[in-house]
């Protein structure tokens, strides 16, 4: 798991990907936070974290979305899965080395606390458990991608795959309120991935949230396992 | 060392391979001949484990392949047809990313020093994977398959895209390998295997249609051994001087050179020489042998001759051994 892990952080900061990924979740975020907090004379980072979802939605499939797809277009899974490493480690690599460069994205969200602290006291529990919140819920997206990906060998189709699929689950809670049928709507909200983040940026550490966005990446984590197993045995 | 047995792999109603079996000995070095499509390379990712087999096993060092696959793919240096490499990735990190992902236990950098060396990459570890030529991007493959010294090589075309020179390298550095480890390796070109390896597989359309030892295959194709004659003297004495001889089965006469000179084919036993007897024996009759010469079949006669009759339905059931 190591080594694949290790491979996945170099060829993520080897090549323009990590780069352009933080280039792009540091301006988008620094933009929100400026006109937010500066324009609107405001130390709530509540709003930031608000739109930054639109953003990860689309920035989390570029990075899962060379995850197993470019393996299979090289050929490489052979490699991999030749190898004595297992179906788990494999994937548990490939998820934390994604997770990684998410993570140090996310981090950006502390600098801005230190921002606010030059002219008042932060909340820093909202940023903390938001920050929390935040990587929990892209944790469970980049799982996702790499579900996704691992189908596919094209990257495009994984990527658009994956932002479909994080569109969707931004905008659950239109379609819930859409949804006149009471019961189809309230398994909607179960699974609506806004509903459980949304309690994290008030600067609670909910439980149930943590226990569903970790429900997530091990189901994805392990259908993605499964797609192996049955390519195997197909 | 490796035994390989019943293996099938159906695809829908396609079977790709069907129903083969065959051990490899330790330090053995086996040829796994056919034409393209024939299910070498199917056949080879079922032993190392990549995909599964419809039935069948695959047992490696005493351990099935299914039941602990972590020993067996351990024990595997696999080269598969498209060698598995990271574009982006130097010759060094790549080779140092395939020592960590198999799990070796041996001193990392001077361990992949003397395999660089060995496949002669040396000059290129520093080159990022994707602007190495086709023979560089070959051996590269061919060093990751040899990290930690794995009992047993599978190599799946490992000559296809080099040049003469460094085809002729990869040949002798699998016959050295084939002194301390199991080889098996597949290829559709026949002088290869013959140069190489001391057995011959043969597979088409997924079964195996002739195993046997690569000084053997043409004999064992045919069941016999034939030797063909010229001799000046007339038929008769000819027949009759030959048909004394022990081991002889069947003699033939083929065709009239010129006058009394005439060609025969003697078919006799496998496993004796009968070729001092035949001058003896001609001589003592009175004629004279122009031209002796063995007419057994040639490896690429055996080769043509089974991967055609397979396809017209039939089988060389004589040939399995």
């Amino acid at each position: 798991m190591k080594a694949i892990l290790k491979r996945e952080l170099s060829s993520y900061f080897n090549s323009a990907v990590a780069y352009i990924v933080m280039a792009m979740f540091f301006g988008f975020s620094g933009w929100f936070f400026v006109g937010t907090c500066f324009v609107g004379n405001t130390s709530s980072l509540s709003p930031t974290f608000n739109n930054m979802f639109v953003i990860i939605v689309f920035l989390i499939p570029i990075i899962a979305m060379k995850t197993f797809s470019e393996e299979k277009r090289q050929r490489t899974d052979q490699a991999l899965l030749t190898s004595p490493a297992s179906l788990f480690e494999i994937v548990m690599g490939k998820f934390l080395g994604a997770f990684i460069l998410y993570a140090i994205c996310c981090l950006i969200f502390f600098v801005y606390g230190l921002v606010i602290m030059f002219f008042t006291t932060p909340d820093w529990a909202v940023i903390l458990c938001t920050t929390v919140g935040l990587l929990l819920m892209g944790g469970a997206l980049i799982a996702i991608d790499i579900f996704v990906s691992a189908l596919t060998e094209s990257q495009v189709i994984a990527a658009i795959v994956g932002m479909a699929v994080g569109l969707i689950t931004y905008m659950m809670g239109t379609i819930v309120s859409m949804i006149e049928v009471e019961w189809i709507s309230s398994a909607l909200s179960a699974v609506s991935f806004t509903n459980y983040y949304s309690n994290f940026t008030y600067g609670i550490l909910d439980p149930t949230g943590i226990v569903f966005f970790i429900s997530v990446i091990a189901l994805f984590i392990f259908f993605t396992i499964r797609v192996f197993e049955r390519k195997r045995w197909s | 060392m490796v035994e390989v047995k019943n293996l099938t792999k159906r695809y829908g109603d396609t079977t790709v391979v069907d129903n083969i079996s065959f051990t490899v000995e330790t330090g053995e070095v086996l040829g796994f001949l056919g034409p393209n499509g024939a299910g070498k390379s199917t056949t080879m990712n079922m032993i190392t484990g990549y995909i599964s087999s419809s039935s069948g096993t695959v047992t490696v060092d005493g351990s099935e392949i299914l039941d602990d696959p972590k020993k067996v793919k351990s024990c595997i240096g696999y080269l598969p047809e498209i060698p598995p490499l990271y574009a982006d990735m130097t010759v060094r990190k790549y080779l140092e990313f395939m020592f960590d992902l198999k799990k070796v236990r041996l001193p990392k950098k001077e361990h992949i020093d003397e395999v660089m060396r060995l496949v002669k990459i040396s000059d290129v570890s520093e080159r990022i994977i994707k602007h190495l030529s086709k023979g560089y991007r070959q051996r590269v493959g061919f060093a990751q398959a040899l990290l930690g010294n794995p009992p047993v090589l599978i190599l799946d075309e490992p000559t296809v895209g080099l040049d003469p020179q460094q085809i002729i390298e990869i040949r002798n550095l699998i016959k050295s390998l084939g002194k301390k480890h199991t080889v098996i390796f597949s290829s559709h070109v026949l002088s290869e295997i013959s140069a190489t390896c001391d057995r011959i597989v043969v597979i088409s359309n997924g079964k195996i249609v002739a195993d046997a030892r690569t000084d053997e295959l043409g004999t064992a194709v045919s069941g016999e051994q034939k030797l063909s004659l010229d001799v000046e003297g007339s038929q008769g004495t000819v027949l009759n001087a030959l048909k004394v001889i022990p081991g002889v089965l069947k003699i033939r006469k083929t065709s009239e050179l010129s006058g009394e000179v005439g060609r025969y084919i003697v078919e006799y036993q496998t496993g004796i020489d009968i070729r001092r007897d035949v001058f003896r024996a001609i001589a003592s009759a009175g004629c004279v042998i122009l031209n002796m010469e063995s007419a057994n079949e040639t490896l690429e006669d055996s080769f043509l001759r089974l991967t055609a009759e397979d396809q017209t339905g039939n089988t060389a059931g004589g040939a399995r051994k």
